[in-house]
């Protein structure tokens, strides 16, 4: 490329994003970013015209966690950044990696409270991993290739770029700043990806020392892009394995080693085996409070291997024995090398069939549970669960919202492959599911989309469905509908003895003549005899979005359930368990 | 408000810590370090700003308050800042800190000579002279200058002004703990 060619700050902005190896990039355009989408009118890059900036930013996402490329939105100034902060900062809480652009009104009016102005960058600080206001055109390119690096390296995150109006109109001459220039850029910005060779060594000692070694696997063992390599060392010394609720799917749910999801609403097993386990194994996991419930009796006898990439999740929550910084995929791989030589000097791994039995034990005891329907009565949404499930093709990436629904899912789907759950762990936004999964759907054009959504979420993007429509990203949503917001009943039935507090949801919309008037198809679901026709029928239907609106029981509750503050030792069992309680101890 | 016993202001508890941060010399960089305070509920107890000998950089002299967090998550935070170049903690025993104050106390007759006398003997400068007040400055060590606002209480200060202390490490030794040098990501 020429380095005299004159551009537009626009112009160059956009080419910067189409040298970045942008494909497809969700938003909406506004007064300030105007002349920004003038140039994409002539772009490689596939714009999709969203109907809220909100969806905007989690298509980025739903994009970004099935392919760990960094989402792209572009929104204007003031209302749409606004809109914008919700995504960032679940973006900011999953690591998950998204660079978002926003305009800004013109340099010589920035603080002169201007039409549509706000402080972006103000709002937006403590939601971005970076966010970077230009002054300049000549700027672009290095601040793009900023972002992106910034986005993807180190521990994921979201990006955001402030652009004045008068920055994309004025020109620059245009250069493509280098490798060395951006890195050079930045010095203040030298992730650590390998392992300290010491705490590596020390970490395979331990492990093959433990005599109830359990992995505890994260989302940073997705974004590493290292669910192969974890495998690979829990068949080699037979580990069991639980994984988060940002790491399902980071290792098959049908593995005899898998012992599913830990924490609030995780099963027994998983919760029970931290609880005893003599060394937590953790791989890009952080710790969280819904993961180790009162965090002084968390897993009391245990010793800790904690690798993750950022410094400063080591000793934040949990002070580890092992701390080791660095990218999971590469120093899970440094670890499995140091126990193959130490298994290959004669070093022998300590007989861990007893803690493999008792887990066993607690698994054929405690199979997560649900009381099946009388007949004729309501439907359970664990029952929906399960015969989606059973139906969905292989490869099926499940979405869901925030709630019951989600738990439930994470409970009963079966994820054997990596980056086929996308859902806001963190930050536990409402509404994600749909536009989520449209990201997803169209960087996963071949694979189907199942959003599994709330009534409660999905009254509040439902509106994305246009966009499905329109767009050609046809999406599948099962609403599992109690007309409620469940989960905070739930809380309200076991914690405020049943005083139920603006939670019922009655006069929900027709969501089937909802869907209809944006152009998908929708089901009712009623009874159990309807179920298999009605998810046939949104298998088969490839042309269009489909929305299946399933009538379930409303007093359904999520078990098990560690309520907040309690210790994980006092998960509260599924009613048809708490009888054999006495094995879990 | 403060916290520092004079005499030992740095003893056992060790409460308070002085951290001296390298900082890309960028538009905002002030408030991200100082929105991550507040953001992670970290308390500052005195900060002082200004760019170095080569302006593309700042140092930012930040006396933490660590009653409620440990230092070491901190740091590790504060280094996540992309601007954030480098962090060095500062022993107070082995470095060198300097702290600004300027106040005005009231002066009536003859107590007028008794504070120019503890201006002299604390080294402060009489910045003005009126009738009934006098404004001092005294730079030195921030417990030099409790000291010397502790007795010039006695008059009464009108107002006063600190800036904040700021340091740097010792000539003839490394900063005790060096420079802490935490990992981005």
């Amino acid at each position: 490329m020429s380095n005299k060619e004159t551009l537009t700050g626009a112009e160059a902005l956009i080419r910067s994003l189409e040298m970045e190896n942008v494909e497809i990039m969700f938003g909406l355009p506004g007064g300030c970013i105007l002349p920004a989408y003038d140039p994409l009118l002539k772009s490689s890059i596939r714009h999709i015209l969203v109907r809220h900036e909100q969806g905007a930013g989690h298509m980025a996402q739903g994009y970004a966690h099935v392919t760990g490329r960094p989402g792209v939105a572009m929104v204007t100034s003031g209302p749409a950044a606004t809109n914008m902060v919700t995504p960032l900062c679940d973006a900011f809480m999953d690591s998950i990696p998204m660079v978002c652009i926003t305009g800004q009104v013109s340099t010589t009016a920035i603080g002169t409270d201007a039409f549509q102005e706000c402080d972006t960058v103000g709002i937006t600080r403590s939601v971005t991993k970076h966010n970077e206001l230009i002054m300049h055109p000549d700027d672009i390119p290095m601040v793009v290739r900023q972002a992106f690096h910034i986005a993807t390296t180190g521990r994921p995150g979201p990006v955001l770029i402030d652009v004045p109006k008068d920055v994309l109109q004025n020109t620059m001459t245009w250069s493509w700043p280098t490798d060395e220039e951006v890195i050079a850029s930045l010095p203040g910005y030298r992730p650590t990806t390998k392992g300290h060779p010491k705490m590596i060594k020390e970490a395979a000692k331990l492990i093959l020392a433990a005599e109830k070694p359990l992995l505890y696997i994260g989302g940073g063992v997705l974004k590493a892009r290292a669910a192969d390599v974890v495998r690979e060392l829990a068949e080699l010394l037979q580990i069991p394995v639980v994984t988060t609720l940002m790491a399902r799917g980071a290792f098959p749910d049908n593995h005899p080693l898998c012992l599913g999801m830990p924490g609030m609403h995780g099963n027994a097993t998983a919760i029970t085996a931290m609880q005893k386990s003599d060394l937590l194994i953790n791989f890009g996991a952080r710790f969280d409070d819904r993961v180790t419930g009162k965090v002084s009796t968390f897993a009391p006898d245990a010793k800790v291997i904690h690798v993750d990439i950022d410094p400063a999740e080591q000793g934040k929550v949990r002070k580890p024995d092992v701390p080791i910084v660095g990218d999971c995929r590469i120093v899970v791989e440094e670890i499995l090398k140091s126990v193959q030589e130490l298994l290959a000097e004669g070093t022998k791994q300590v007989n861990i069939d007893p803690w493999r039995s008792k887990v066993s034990g607690w698994r054929e005891k405690f199979p997560v549970a649900y009381d099946q329907s009388e007949p004729g009565g309501r439907l359970k949404p664990q029952f929906c669960l399960e015969k989606l499930r059973d139906a969905a093709p292989e490869g099926t990436i499940v979405v869901s919202g925030v709630g019951q629904h989600q738990m439930w899912t994470s409970l009963f789907w079966k994820f054997n492959e990596p980056y086929t759950w996308v859902n806001s762990g963190g930050l536990g936004t409402m509404g994600f599911s749909v536009p989520a999964a449209i990201g997803a759907k169209a960087a996963r054009p071949d694979r189907t989309v199942w959003a599994i959504d709330g009534d409660g979420c999905f009254q509040m993007t439902a509106q994305e469905l246009v966009t499905a429509s329109t767009e050609g990203i046809h999406i599948k949503v099962a609403i599992l509908n109690n007309t409620y917001l469940g989960m905070v009943r739930q809380w309200q039935e076991m914690f405020y003895g049943e005083r139920y507090s603006e939670v019922n949801l009655a006069g929900c919309p027709d969501f089937v003549k909802w869907a209809e008037a944006m152009g998908c198809v929708g089901i009712r679901v009623d009874s159990v005899e309807e179920i298999d026709g009605a998810i046939e029928l949104a298998n088969s239907i490839n042309d269009r979005s489909v929305v299946i609106d399933f009538r379930v029981e409303e007093f359904e509750k999520v078990f098990p359930m560690v309520p907040a503050g309690a210790s994980n030792d006092d998960v509260l069992l599924h009613p048809s368990q708490e009888s054999q309680r006495e094995f879990l101890r | 408000m403060r916290t520092i016993n004079s005499k030992n202001p740095f003893g056992d508890s060790h409460q308070h810590h002085v951290l001296s941060v390298l900082v890309q010399n960028r538009p905002g960089v002030l408030a991200r370090v100082s929105g991550l305070f507040a953001r992670r509920g970290y308390n500052i107890f005195s900060l002082a700003v200004a760019p170095t000998d080569d302006a593309d950089y700042s140092r930012i002299t930040i006396v933490v308050d660590i009653s409620a967090t440990p230092l070491e998550q901190i740091v590790k935070q504060l280094f996540k800042l992309i601007d954030v170049v480098r962090i060095t903690e500062l022993d107070p025993r082995k470095s060198v800190e300097r702290e600004l104050m300027l106040a005005t106390v009231r002066i009536d007759g003859e107590q007028r000579g008794q504070v120019v006398e503890l201006a002299n003997v604390f080294e402060a400068k009489v910045l003005a002279v009126g009738n009934d007040a006098m404004t001092l400055s005294m730079d030195g060590t921030p417990e030099k200058l409790d000291d010397f606002e502790e007795l010039l209480k006695g008059y009464g200060i009108v107002e006063s002004q600190r800036t904040g202390r700021v340091a740097l490490p010792n000539l003839e030794r490394e900063a005790r703990k060096g420079a802490l040098k935490g990992k981005a990501s």
